[in-house]
């Protein structure tokens, strides 16, 4: 029984870990990096919302708690969240001002205090900052409060503005190669971030709009089609969505088609991985093993340096590229056999990890390179065409794309990919079942190789050299990281993983030193709250969340110590 | 979905087209600039970019260039011709992948002049091409592989420009210096597996053979490696007198430190390369940094203590390694360039022809910079290449010049 | 059903047990040439020797929290890494104000004892904190999904020490009592050398002490052996592995200290090979085991130390310190074929491998 004082103690307990969290942003930098980031010019940056949304999260986990439904009661829980946040916040500028922590904590520059309060005097900034987290707080009560469509519609278009300010450089230079398209839309963005006007155009543009589709029963007007109307629904969207596709590269410029190219080349290996670890539950850490071997054959076999053997054409090279990796796939994943769990993923990392050693190491130069890596890798020659450049290379990796793609699904519903998903589940009684554990997952292994070999081949290819560095644990992290959030064995979640993991940080530049920050906590955030991914499959999501249920109401108590609490609530 | 978006648009095309004001005016000049001029209007900015490491854990590097380039446009009053510079950039990572994304990303903006970059040699193989192509001028404060500005070379690119000394310099003086001036006769290299090290401590090799020294051994350390007693045990048995190893920090800290205590290595000479020329040296090789020699461009003199100065007033930290007085003579090449080359319109639009700037900065002559007098090549090279060689003392810093003897003052 | 062994023999044992043959009889011959082309006199080996077995004694104190943390939950905590490295990484910045003070040089016992508190004291604070949010929750999880948490925690505390503190190095100042030496047989054995492994082997007998012979060490166990049955005995499951977080911790700590007593720079990413090496160590020796991980510390770090000039010199490879860590990861592949069960193995690895 949540007695009231417990309540409370818990409203002040939301508010410092919401001020702790701020400051851990401030402090790691994040907030820094994106200051200069307005989302509405002139009024609030990125930076600022980093600082202020660790209060609206925690204000918002105290309201939902709370003991009864009073407005007042909402209004002054969310309040006080955000002002014991604030004020911790507040505590730390002041005793800033007698401390020097910059010796120890880097980014406590001069930048986060100004950042901290709002560029103003001391005093009125922190006074500013605690008015600042109260009325955050008090907010999020607000939108507690409201009824369901206001929320949707409120939360919705307030995203899009963020996204929009956010993104704005991407959006303006896509613009800027279409002349007639900017005078329509440009006006709406200033030098960095919307512009007041346009920023409550699509305010209130996106909310009404969400606002009155709410309103409506989509499902029950999609259930009055007729199949043939739905079926040439299904078909123009796929046949538009196509076209856009091949499109691309074209209607969105160089830069775009780069991060395409990279973002395909990881989906590539992520389809790969996905067989590895989401069919055959076979936790691969050392995926990038088969990554260098598959590009380092690639340009052994095509450079015109020195260290080259037979100076092939990429199209033959690439095949003897793939065949190689399999075997490697193979030679790799027969001692391994009968290791499970934990233990395989350390020794495929550790596998992962040698390959690495390997190729930079003074032993194997005069073969592989060295430290000074291999260089003048060939490229790919159609006829009299060179595929040189990022746009022509996107469409050769999105053939790569729709080979592995269409034969994950294929082999997904197969007796193969049954088998895998049995092993997965169970490997003893999958083997009391007749199925062959060593050619299974000898063939896991394969085909997992053969995608990764076939995205280090396009890799060297883009690149035209090849450097050990680029070939560390942290590429398989990425990949294991895009897979779990897309959904362990999901296809369409490889797709989606890799345009979070990959696509975003390529686009916006500031995240860069914070990667690998944010990919760990997605990932632990992930796995509380949503293990089956962002797109699963329904047999995983059954999986995950199916065991809470349970035969018979003797679990009950067992589902809800279960279900994963965001951290922080509780 | 489709539908609402499709809404949306159409309202958003419908207001703008209401809001959107006349189009611009005339001019008056004609470019025939082969590569094409770059129109910069009377309020505009000058955009010079970066690309260079200021993320990851070599952020050091580039961040440090980059603070060198910030000062140099605080001294010119944060304009050129009377416009204000805009410096924004993209990281390179330090990686070929890291230089191509970045450098398509600079490439795919016409509004650039000038990038400042990049900091390692692998971005620049991967990036020059791209940046060659869009016309731009490069120049770079860090990049010391030698194929870089090699005449014929498939790595070597119009419009490619480096302040800083190129390998076979740095490897020769070092040569020069310990078969010469210190009289060694056996010396053994240690590298770490990066390029810049691996070719750097090549070239000593070579030199130093020519010289007609015996090198004991050539071996590495891998990046991260702490325990370095296999690899210092290997260079004992061959009894070197001096060992080399132009790597950074903390791998070089490690062997100056554990230096001391392998047997046979106790009275050796330690040396290494710009990379070790960096106040962090003294934080964490302790007492053992006593002795310890590095080669690195000799920047000395008013002007650099005055820029230090500067460094330390708007960054709060001292300079790190070299670099920065590299990335401050680039920028002032460049700047020197674009006034020479730049045509003026009378209500301030400013017009810079491409292919003239690059001619403009291979003819840069007897230009005084921090680092030096520079001047430049046919293929890009611009740095003063006399290396000097420091010596550190315990609590010291920044380490004293030993050599060349004649620009020691007393 | 009985079979025969050469049915049992499969192509799959064949061909690991040639790979495993092959390997070892590369290092014998490699050993052999090293010897007999007696590049290394004697005293180099007994160097190389006393400074493998200091770095045992660090990768002991970090394997023990490994194997504990494992015993218990089953999981093998990657995130151990970042907490040792959180230790001496922030107490680093102690350690140089002390010295700037001139605090260190005047009570250098009382500094130290301040630099050992705060370095055990931010590890075991970080394990029961990672504990409690991250792996407390999904304790009843598929076995991926914790495993999967632990990466992901592992890479968000390295990359918040980060930016926190910079990606740059940090020294810690020489303290003067240790840093003199005894000649011994040659060469010179350094205070600091005898100060690790003397550490750790108090360190091991203490952990081994509470696991053994007190009361909560009993309970730790029972919950390892079936934590259903534990609870049902009245054993406070939560705060036992809150505990064995804490000590493991704080064994981290200590490890810390004395990897800085030999490697005086630290870094952010200092915990991530020391932590792969430290469990192949646990594994080694068998894992759940105190005193196996001990073993197998000291033995990794022998292999470490004197490994590749022994097995590699004689063999022509350049730069053989470049595949020093090479060496423990074909160790590490080599015990979990053949010996999954580890060296003082116990049975309960039995159906983990």
């Amino acid at each position: 029984m949540k007695s009231k004082s417990s309540y409370w103690v818990k409203t002040l307990q939301n508010g410092l870990i919401g001020g702790g969290i701020s400051l851990l942003l401030g402090l790691v930098g994040m907030a820094l990096a994106f200051g200069k980031t307005y989302i509405i010019s002139g009024v609030i940056t990125m930076g600022q919302i980093f600082i202020l949304s660790p209060f609206l999260f925690e204000a918002f986990m105290s309201v939902r708690k709370a003991p009864s439904k009073k407005p007042s009661m909402l209004l002054l829980a969310g309040g006080l969240t955000g002002l014991v946040g604030g004020a911790l916040l507040a505590a730390f500028v002041l005793i800033g001002e007698v401390i020097n922590y910059r010796a120890v904590l880097v980014n406590a520059s001069p930048n986060l205090f100004a950042l901290l309060t709002f560029n103003l005097s001391l005093v009125t900034g922190i006074l500013v900052l605690l008015t600042a987290s109260l009325v955050t707080g008090l907010i999020a009560a607000g939108v507690f409060l409201l009824p369901e469509r206001i929320k949707a519609a409120l939360s919705q278009a307030v995203m899009v503005v963020v996204l929009l300010g956010l993104f704005r450089d991407l959006i303006v230079t896509v613009m800027l190669r279409w002349g007639v398209v900017q005078y329509v839309f440009l006006w709406m963005f200033a030098a960095s971030g919307l512009k007041i006007i346009g920023a409550l155009v699509i305010f209130v543009l996106i909310g009404g709009l969400a606002y009155w589709s709410k309103g409506r029963d989509r499902k029950a007007i999609a259930l009055k089609r007729s199949p043939r109307q739905q079926q040439v629904t299904r078909w123009s969207t796929l046949g538009v969505l196509g076209l856009l596709v091949l499109l691309l590269p074209v209607i969105l410029g160089s830069y775009f088609s780069e991060i395409l190219d990279n973002v395909g080349i990881y989906i590539l290996m992520g389809l790969g991985l996905n067989i590895v670890v989401g069919f055959a539950g076979l936790l691969d850490l050392g995926y990038v093993a088969f990554y260098a071997i598959g590009a380092y054959t690639l340009g052994i076999l095509t450079t015109t340096e020195a260290v080259g053997l037979l100076h092939l054409s990429f199209w033959l090279a690439s095949p003897i590229a793939l065949v190689i990796a399999v075997f490697a796939g193979v030679i790799l994943g027969l001692p391994i056999l009968k290791m499970r769990g934990d233990y395989l993923a350390i020794v495929t990392l550790g596998f992962g990890e040698i390959i690495r050693i390997v190729v930079l190491s003074d032993w194997l130069k005069p073969l592989l390179g060295g430290s000074e890596g291999i260089q003048l890798i060939g490229k790919p020659v159609v006829g009299p065409l060179v595929l040189a450049n990022q746009q022509q290379l996107y469409y050769l990796i999105l053939i790569g794309i729709i080979l592995a793609g269409f034969i994950s699904i294929r082999l997904k519903d197969s007796h193969l990919g049954r088998s895998w998903m049995a092993l997965r589940e169970d490997e003893d009684v999958a083997e009391a079942m007749g199925i062959n554990k060593v050619t299974t997952k000898l063939l896991a292994f394969a085909m997992g190789a053969l995608f990764s070999g076939l995205g280090g081949a396009l890799f060297a290819t883009k690149i035209g050299s090849v450097y050990p560095q680029s070939f560390s644990f942290i590429v398989s992290i990425n990949i294991l990281s895009l897979i779990i959030i897309g959904g362990m064995g999901s296809i369409p979640g490889v797709f989606v993983g890799g345009l979070a993991l990959v696509g975003l940080p390529l686009l916006l530049s500031q995240f860069a030193d914070f990667r690998y920050m944010i990919y760990g906590a997605v990932l632990v955030i992930m796995m509380l709250m949503k293990p089956e991914g962002l797109a699963p499959e329904a047999r995983r999501r059954l999986e995950l969340h199916g065991e809470e249920a349970g035969p018979g109401p003797q679990n009950e108590p067992q589902a809800v110590k279960n279900n994963p609490e965001a951290p922080g609530g509780d | 979905m489709f539908k609402r978006l499709s809404i949306v648009i159409s309202a958003i095309a419908v207001l703008g087209m209401i809001l959107t004001a006349c189009g611009p005016a005339a001019s008056t000049y004609t470019c025939t600039d082969s590569i094409g001029c770059v129109k910069i209007g009377p309020t505009d900015p000058i955009h010079i970019a970066y690309l260079l490491v200021v993320a990851g854990p070599n952020a050091a590097l580039g961040t440090d260039s980059r603070n060198g380039v910030e000062i140099a446009i605080d001294d010119a009053g944060g304009k050129i011709l009377n416009h204000t510079v805009k410096f924004d950039g993209e990281d390179g990572g330090c990686s070929a992948d890291g230089g191509q994304a970045a450098g398509t990303k600079l490439a795919a903006d016409p509004t650039i002049i000038a990038v400042i970059g990049t900091s390692c040699s692998s971005e620049a193989r991967a990036a020059e091409p791209l940046l060659s192509a869009a016309g731009f001028v490069t120049i770079s404060s860090s990049n010391t592989a030698i194929d870089l500005t090699l005449a014929g070379n498939a790595n070597q690119y119009p419009g490619y420009f480096r302040t800083a000394h190129n390998d076979k310099v740095q490897g020769a003086a070092a040569a020069d210096f310990v078969y010469n001036f210190l009289g060694v006769r056996k010396a053994a290299t240690i590298h770490d597996g990066s390029l810049y090290a691996d070719q750097l401590q090549q070239n000593f090799a070579e030199n130093f053979t020519k010289f007609g020294g015996t090198i004991t051994l050539q071996t590495s350390v891998t990046i991260g490696q702490t325990d370095m007693s296999s690899v210092l045990a290997s260079v004992a048995s061959g009894s070197p007198e001096l060992i080399y190893f132009p790597i950074f920090l903390p791998e070089g800290a490690f062997l100056i430190d554990q230096a001391k205590t392998t047997p046979g290595l106790e009275n050796t000479k330690i040396m290494g390369a710009d990379g070790l020329y960096s106040p962090d040296v003294m934080n964490t090789a302790g007492a053992a940094v006593e002795g310890f020699m590095v080669s690195s461009p000799l920047v000395q003199g008013a002007a650099y203590d005055a820029f230090v100065a500067k460094y330390v007033a708007k960054f709060g930290v001292q300079p790190i390694n070299i670099f920065h007085a590299h990335a401050y003579d680039g920028f002032n090449i460049v700047k020197a360039a674009i006034e020479k080359v730049a045509v003026q319109e009378a209500d301030g639009t400013l017009y810079i022809p491409r292919q003239a700037l690059r001619d403009a900065m291979y003819a840069t002559k007897d230009f005084q910079g921090l680092t030096g007098v520079l001047a430049c090549g046919p293929t890009g090279d611009c740095a003063n290449p006399i290396i000097g060689v420091y010596e550190y003392h315990a609590g010291v810093y920044p380490p004293t010049l030993i050599w060349p003897t004649q620009y020691i003052k007393p | 059903m009985l079979r025969t062994w050469r049915q049992r023999i499969t192509i799959t044992d064949i061909f690991v047990w040639a790979i495993g043959l092959s390997i070892a009889g590369v290092a014998i011959w490699g050993t052999i040439s090293t010897l007999q082309q007696g590049q290394y006199p004697g005293k180099v080996w007994l160097d190389l020797s006393i400074k493998g077995l200091a770095l045992g004694g660090v990768y002991a104190l970090i394997a023990m929290g490994y194997t504990m943390v494992y015993g218990i939950l089953k999981m093998i905590n990657f995130a151990h890494s970042e907490v040792f490295m959180s230790g001496p990484f922030t107490a680093v910045f102690v350690a140089q104000a002390l010295s700037k003070s001139g605090f260190l040089d005047r009570q250098p016992v009382i500094s130290l004892a301040i630099i050992s508190l705060v370095s055990m004291g931010v590890p075991t604070l970080i394990a029961i904190l990672l504990e409690r949010i991250c792996y407390r929750p999904l304790r009843n999880a598929p076995r991926l999904v914790p495993l999967i948490t632990a990466i992901g925690a592992s890479f968000f505390l390295l990359y918040v020490f980060r930016g926190l503190y910079g990606s740059g190095s940090f020294g810690y100042p020489a303290i003067t009592p240790l840093e003199q030496s005894w000649a011994f047989a040659g060469i010179q054995i350094y205070k600091t050398q005898v100060a690790v492994i003397i550490g750790a082997v108090v360190m091991m007998l203490v952990l081994f002490g509470i696991v053994q012979w007190t009361k909560i060490g009993k309970a730790m166990r029972a919950v390892s052996e079936d934590k259903e049955a534990a609870e049902l005995m009245g054993i406070n499951v939560d705060r036992i592995i809150v505990f064995t977080f804490g000590v493991g911790g704080a064994s981290a700590g200590a490890a810390g200290v004395l990897y800085t007593l030999l490697f005086p720079v630290v870094n952010f990413y200092m915990g991530f090979f020391p932590g792969i090496k430290a469990f192949t160590a646990a594994v080694l020796g068998g894992i759940g085991n105190v005193p196996g991980a001990f073993l197998g510390a000291i033995i990794l770090g022998l292999l470490e130390s004197v490994g590749p000039n022994l097995f590699l010199t004689g063999l022509g490879v350049p730069s053989p310190s470049q595949l020093k860590d090479a060496i423990a990861f074909i160790v590490l592949v080599l015990i979990l074929i053949f010996r999954p069960t580890g060296i003082l193995g116990e049975r309960i690895s039995r159906d983990k491998a």
